[in-house]
């Protein structure tokens, strides 16, 4: 590879330990955790960390989290503990106030939304996917922008919908459209089932509208929406996509 | 097994390289193909981190821990920029 | 002092009985899945193997394969990356049938499959009843996330040099570095001797 150019402001990214403030129960598996971190510069909404634990003989383990608060907002993450996981599992059920805890970031360049193009946001979660998005809706509210927001978040029951409270107090200028993939609750009034190029149509702005899309979630989830919404006419450069391990939606 | 993309290396690239490249646009060597490196395919679950070309598959970047080192394999990248 | 995690051990490391598991693995009962890219789907009325000499080459159809004499072994296998599995049960033709068929004489073999991952391997540890094209795991079809419809099986090797999707051996002189030799792994690659990387 002859004559490469690496662009990009050099920014030396370092680990460093934080210390857990605060950890607050999403959902029975979900659970934020608020940091403090000492020499954090701010970070952008969509951009994720890193974590690292190292246990006493030396074994350690990384896994990457979106972060969950708007820039301004001390640092959050939002885990989701996985069955037979080796990291989420310590940080949801072990991890408390006070405990020290390895990080570095922020990381990201490609999935954030900064606000300042006044363009209609569509966003579209699976499962837990919905955390970085959650970020930039906060960020829209802190703000003070008045871009209109789409909001279409897939999860296989009510239990398992993360910020629920909050969603559903948004207020003016952003819609919150719920599917749950796995049951239909008495009165319930969003869709049942995963989501498709019909539901899409229904829900994403008009392609006409210049939308920028971002979706989030598991591989399958994420392609098949990226997928419908460039069949709905979306350029690709304005859908764009993030994709988690394997979770459920 | 599905891919990830190169959103899920960012800190990975940050580290080798010191900066943030999930924006690099990457040219296959192969198929002439252009992407963000965060649109890429990565495969993490493997003895080494392999990076391919969503239009044809081709192997684009490698990066394997090798006794605690790691060495980046650039080779299927016509450019980086 | 680098920092440690308060309360965090990681998973359970069984390292198991020194006489059967190499240095440096622990035991799973698992069976993790590592894939360096997509899941090939080859149609089987597609698929062939085949041997290849230069520009020789024998070839079997699928049905041609599965009418070869095959056998059930149980093996351990080990990992590079540290995972050992103990007694795996899988149905395959060994290697020596198709290299007799064959007629092939080579120090060599580089194994070639659907997807382009490449292993390379010296000729006499492939036979002997050392390796297999294998097709059944377990009493089942192999699954295509673990190299199915067939796969090549040398469990006395880590297990990257098992190559899956396998679709034939190149008979080689010389002893090219397969995928992930090329990127810093053994060019051997024997777990008893702790041979990970290049230079190990």
């Amino acid at each position: 590879m002859a004559g490469t150019a690496v662009r990009g402001r050099l920014k030396p990214l370092t680990w460093q330990v934080a210390t857990v403030a605060e950890a607050v129960d999403e959902t029975a598996r979900v659970r934020t955790i608020v940091l403090d971190v000492p020499d954090w510069p701010g970070h952008r909404a969509g951009q994720h960390l890193d974590v690292r634990l190292t246990a006493e003989d030396g074994y350690r383990a990384e896994r990457e989290y979106s972060i969950a608060s708007a820039p301004g907002e001390p640092v959050a993450i939002t885990v989701e503990r996985l069955e037979d996981g080796e990291v989420s599992p310590y940080l949801t059920d072990e991890l408390r106030a006070g405990d020290g805890i390895e990080l570095r970031g922020p990381i990201g360049g490609y999935f954030v939304w900064d606000g300042d193009d006044g363009d209609p946001l569509l966003l579209i979660a699976g499962g837990s996917g919905i955390v970085p998005l959650r970020a930039m809706v906060r960020h829209r509210q802190r703000a003070g922008s008045d871009v209109p927001v789409r909001l279409f978040y897939s999860s296989r029951t009510l239990d398992d919908v993360i910020y629920r409270g909050e969603l559903d107090e948004v207020g003016d200028g952003i819609e919150v459209v719920y599917t749950l993939t796995r049951e239909r609750p008495a009165g319930w009034t969003g869709y049942n089932r995963r989501v498709d190029g019909d539901l899409l149509r229904e829900v994403a702005w008009p392609a006409d509208e210049g939308a920028r899309a971002f979706v989030c979630g598991p591989t399958s989830f994420v392609e098949a929406v990226a997928e419908g919404l460039v069949d709905l006419g979306y350029p690709p450069a304005r859908v764009k996509t993030e994709r988690f391990g394997a979770t459920g939606s | 097994m599905e891919a990830l993309d190169g959103n899920a290396i960012g800190g990975l690239l940050l580290e080798v390289f010191g900066a943030e490249l999930t924006t690099a646009r990457g040219t296959c060597a192969a198929c002439g193909a252009t992407a963000q490196v965060a649109e890429l395919a990565v495969y993490l679950e493997a003895p080494g981190t392999v990076v391919r070309c969503r239009t044809c598959d081709s192997t684009l970047m490698v990066v394997v821990d090798v006794r605690g080192r790691r060495c980046v394999d650039l080779r299927g990248l016509a450019a980086l920029e | 002092m680098s920092f440690v995690s308060r309360g965090f051990r990681g998973r359970p490391r069984d390292t198991g009985d020194p006489g059967r598991v190499p240095p440096g693995q622990y035991v799973t009962e698992d069976f993790p899945v590592l894939s360096a890219g997509p899941t090939p789907h080859t149609p089987l009325d597609e698929w062939t193997f085949s041997v290849v000499d230069g520009d020789g080459r024998t070839t079997w159809t699928w049905e041609e394969f599965r009418a070869l004499p095959s056998e059930t072994i149980t093996v351990d296998i080990h990992c590079v990356t540290r995972w050992s599995k103990l007694d795996t049960t899988w149905q395959g033709v060994s290697v020596d049938t198709l290299l007799e068929a064959a007629e092939a004489d080579s120090p060599y073999v580089l194994a070639f499959c659907d997807g382009g991952y490449t292993a390379n391997l010296p000729t006499e540890d492939v036979t002997g009843g050392k390796a297999w094209v294998a097709f059944g795991y377990d009493g089942e079809p192999l699954d295509p996330e673990h190299g199915g419809p067939a796969r090549l099986l040398v469990p006395h090797l880590y297990f990257w040099k098992s190559a899956k999707w396998v679709r034939g051996l190149a008979l080689r002189e010389d002893d090219e570095p397969g995928f992930w030799e090329t990127y810093g792994y053994h060019i051997y690659g024997d777990p008893w001797r702790e041979q990970r990387y290049a230079g190990d």
